[in-house]
């Protein structure tokens, strides 16, 4: 059963904008953290950090475009596997304190 | 995930062409899921130490070099963009393009490894190498306000610096490793329009470590420079 | 590539002359195969040579549990024989052995596939498992390792002075090879299916296997890491778990349990996935709530990653932690729970036969459902506070693993024998073996529960003379347990040469895999299926001979 996966090959110039756009998106980031935002500098850290991980995931690795959606399942899972570590685990760490 | 020798590059045990390519891309992406857990373990014990050492922690993070760290962020970021257009090349069947890119992206994955060697040495000067030899004085410094913290924490932060970049730094070793090896067979004339699977499949494993690293940065420079 | 639809009821292919086995006879045509079915028998023989070993160790334990004292070895010892046991068993046996031996050897057939997806890459998980098995015997060699097969850390990462680095990596590289197993099963079922061998087609063999690979891939990589901390933690003093440092001892038991609690799952979903197939063919009937059973897989798969920390609930985890694990580990139960009624349904007005693999199969359900409850009785916390590293909790593990898994890889082994080797072997032994086996492993591990519930903790070395009666009990379970496991080494490889020959089709089975010869040739069918039935079309398949197949 062979699926014809398409290979939608952007321009260069596409993939030279995401690049830029990669940049400038560290540039914002590290700027951020020089500003004081309490507990909301580490969301935006993640946030952006995640904004360039999906736009690298999205273009840069074809997932946007490709045929089945088998691939983007794929990526899911694995970051949703990971979440579950993370949040099960913090399930522990964040409730020793609580008594 | 397959090589072999010569066009036609079927392998006898699939029905044709299209098949193969799907089954080793599917394979490739498997494979950069267990990548994905492989860190996501050091990433998890990271975020738990980081929440229960808030300070150590931070304090840490502080002493690292972030023009260091941002330089190197930048210079992935070019590289997977290199990477994305040797693929295009290779659809192109434009070889010395394609080797061009290949090369330039093995110069950049050393340039990182070069900057991160330049990184550990600092940290060898600062005595901030977990083992006989650390010893941390540095304050937490939150807005001008200096919190001391304990040390041994610190060296905590440290050791998992080291693990994380170091692991990362071992796959950048090996994508550079696998990049040369594929500039090679490219300027022998390996991969036409027909098939340039390898060098697809090698740009994904780049583009994940390109990815680890835009989380490792903000978690392990940026947590607190605000001063 | 010309295709043929094989009709459901075909008279199956008489054996040929060239088939997979005698296609090449030098060591290199071996070592060097990239042929799926030589790969699987590599791993048959490397897999049964470490569950003796693993065996060897478990006599050990019992023999000595035989007296209260202390008297065949120093504590010590005994902590390194039981660490070995754990070692060998779990990632040297249990992990790989339902997967690499039948789920190698039949996954591409069942598929209508010339062979897996990665040929090499499948060669490269055996050596890899090689590799680590050559490891894991050096550090036996050399003294062993005792910290358990759990390591925990501190002790692992800073207080024992055995070869926990040399451990640890033996279990990495037998790691990757179970990730490029799975990695290959999963590219496969996805991209090299048979015309008309839709999803709700497949048997339910390979659901089994598709949904252990899926732990395979996103757990294992987990401990891999953890074997990377603990052996950085050893070698460069880097303290991740180190107290000291403010690290924290049961954040190595979050990481190692979050694989090893799925890896369980590992070891019995495979075995599951034989109970279906040795449940329709010996009830000649479909299989009861196909969907529900194949759903059931990916439900296990994936609640599996849900409950580790019920590992560790006396542990020093919060409270509320452990309420929240033990909600979840309760639902596992639920797909398992499934599996057993729809089998049982099967059973049910179905045309029932007392061949080896089917007492195998009922075996199974009864022996993983008694097993399955007792979780449930471990997953309540009061309980487990009362039982916990106990010989409760050995009991309730080895009824699962060789009540559960052991018994479903020897069903599916005497059910596809004949398949791979194309020689029957004698029923009347293997039913004699299969009875011993059920009546050794019942009297080995049904004392453990009572030993366990009256207070025996386990990993001791000695324990209070009036434990005796049921450790002895135990072990004379256990010697009847390994005459039943070495008779089928015995016959096994009798029949190899004087097991009557058997045709494509002994058993009138459903399953594509039984359309090929036995053995098959090289590259499985002459020529690719075209599938247009649905799984276990026992309805369509010519009813059963009384004669056929017992071996006289």
């Amino acid at each position: 059963m062979s699926e014809h996966e398409e290979h939608t090959s952007h321009s260069q110039g596409f993939y030279i904008a995401i690049g830029i756009t990669l940049l400038v998106l560290t540039i914002t980031t590290a700027a951020v953290a020089f500003v004081n935002l309490g507990p909301f500098n580490p969301v935006v850290a993640l946030l952006i950090a995640t904004i360039k991980a999906t736009l690298v995931v999205l273009f840069f690795m074809h997932v946007k475009g490709a045929s089945e959606k088998l691939t983007g399942a794929v990526v899911v899972s694995g970051f949703f596997f990971l979440a579950i570590l993370i949040s099960l685990s913090l399930a522990d760490y964040l409730t020793r304190s609580w008594r | 995930m397959e090589h072999e020798a010569h066009n036609p590059a079927l392998l006898h045990h699939f029905a044709d062409a299209q098949q193969q390519k799907n089954a080793a891309s599917l394979g490739m992406w498997l494979f950069l899921v267990t990548e994905i857990m492989f860190f996501g373990g050091m990433f998890c014990a990271y975020l738990v130490y980081r929440l229960a050492h808030f300070n150590a922690f931070a304090a840490g993070s502080q002493q690292l070099n972030i023009w260091m760290g941002a330089i190197n962020t930048a210079v992935l970021i070019v590289s997977s963009v290199t990477v994305v257009l040797a693929v295009k090349a290779a659809e192109a069947g434009k070889r010395k393009v394609l080797v061009g890119y290949l090369v330039v992206t093995v110069l950049l994955g050393m340039t990182f490894l070069v900057i991160k060697g330049f990184e550990y040495a600092e940290k060898f000067e600062k005595h901030h190498v977990p083992g006989p030899t650390f010893n941390f004085t540095d304050k937490f410094d939150d807005n001008g306000k200096q919190i001391p913290v304990n040390p041994k924490e610190a060296e905590l932060f440290f050791s998992l610096y080291f693990a994380m970049t170091g692991m990362h730094a071992l796959h950048m070793i090996i994508g550079c490793g696998l990049f040369s090896v594929l500039a090679i067979l490219a300027w022998k004339g390996h991969y036409t329009p027909g098939y340039f699977t390898p060098i697809e499949n090698a740009g994904l494993y780049w583009h994940l470590v390109d990815i680890i690293w835009i989380y490792l940065f903000p978690l392990l420079y940026l947590i607190s420079r605000h001063s | 590539m010309a295709s043929t639809v094989i009709p459901a009821n075909q008279a199956p292919a008489p054996t040929p002359k060239l088939n997979y086995l005698n296609n090449g006879h030098t060591l290199k045509s071996w070592l060097l195969t990239t042929d799926h079915k030589r790969i699987a028998i590599l791993y048959l023989i490397s897999v049964t040579v470490f569950f003796f070993l693993g065996g060897f160790f478990a006599m050990l334990i019992r023999l000595e549990l035989l007296t209260p004292q202390g008297d065949l070895m120093q504590a010590d010892t005994y902590n390194k024989v039981f660490t070995m046991h754990g070692l060998i068993m779990v990632f040297f046996f249990l992990i790989p052995v339902v997967p690499a031996v039948l789920g190698n050897f039949l996954i591409p057939i069942m598929l209508g596939a010339k062979d897996l997806a990665f040929p090499r890459i499948n060669l490269l998980s055996w050596y890899l498992y090689v590799v680590g098995g050559l490891l894991i015997s050096h550090v036996m060699l050399t003294g062993g390792v005792d910290t358990g097969w759990t390591f925990y850390s501190p002790f692992s990462t800073e207080y024992t002075n055995t070869k926990i680095v040399e451990a640890g990596l033996a279990a990495f590289i037998a790691g990757f090879s179970s990730i490029f197993t799975g990695l290959n099963f999963i590219v496969t079922i996805h991209r090299m299916r048979a015309p008309g061998l839709t999803w709700s087609r497949l048997p339910l063999f390979v659901w089994a296997n598709y949904a252990t690979s899926i732990i395979m891939i996103l757990g294992t990589p987990v401990i891999a890491i953890t074997i990377v901390l603990v052996a950085v933690e050893r070698l460069f003093h880097l303290g991740i778990f180190d107290p000291r440092l403010g690290g924290d001892p049961l954040l190595f038991q979050h990481l190692f349990w979050f694989y090893s609690h799925p890896a369980v799952y590992i070891m019995i979903l495979p075995s599951m996935g034989v109970v279906n197939e040795l449940i329709t063919c010996f009830s000649r009937k479909r299989i009861f709530g196909y969907k529900f059973i194949a759903l059931s897989s990916i439900a296990i798969a994936v609640l599996g990653f849900l409950v580790w920390a019920h590992h560790m609930f006396v542990a020093g985890i919060s409270l509320y932690a452990a309420m929240i694990f033990s909600f979840l580990t309760f639902f596992i139960g639920v797909p398992s729970a499934v599996k057993v009624f729809n089998w049982t349904a099967t059973l049910y007005k179905g045309s029932i036969s007392y061949a080896t693999p089917m007492l195998y199969a009922f075996g199974f359900i009864g022996l993983f459902t008694m097993g399955g409850l007792t979780g449930l009785f471990l997953a309540t916390l009061g309980i487990d506070v009362h039982v916990t590293d106990t010989y409760f909790v050995v009991a309730h593990f080895h009824y699962v693993m060789v009540g559960g898994v052991l018994m479903g890889y020897l069903g599916g082994l005497h059910f596809w024998w004949p398949k791979m080797t194309g020689r029957m072997y004698p029923e009347a032994w293997a039913k004699l073996s299969a009875l011993l086996i059920f009546v050794g492993f019942n009297l080995t591990f049904f004392p453990q529960f009572i030993l366990g519930y009256v207070g025996m903790p386990r990993r001791y070395w000695q324990y209070p003379p009036e434990f005796q009666a049921l450790n002895v009990l135990s072990t004379a379970g256990a010697s009847i347990l390994a005459a039943g496991y070495l008779l089928p080494m015995i016959y096994f490889v009798w029949s190899l040469r004087y097991g009557k020959i058997a045709d494509a089709n002994p058993w009138a089975a459903a399953g594509l895999e039984w359309k090929t010869t036995s053995p098959p040739p090289t590259f499985n069918f002459d020529e690719t299926p075209v599938v247009t039935w649905e799984a276990y079309n026992y309805d369509e398949i010519p009813p059963w001979e009384r004669r056929a197949p017992v071996a006289r």
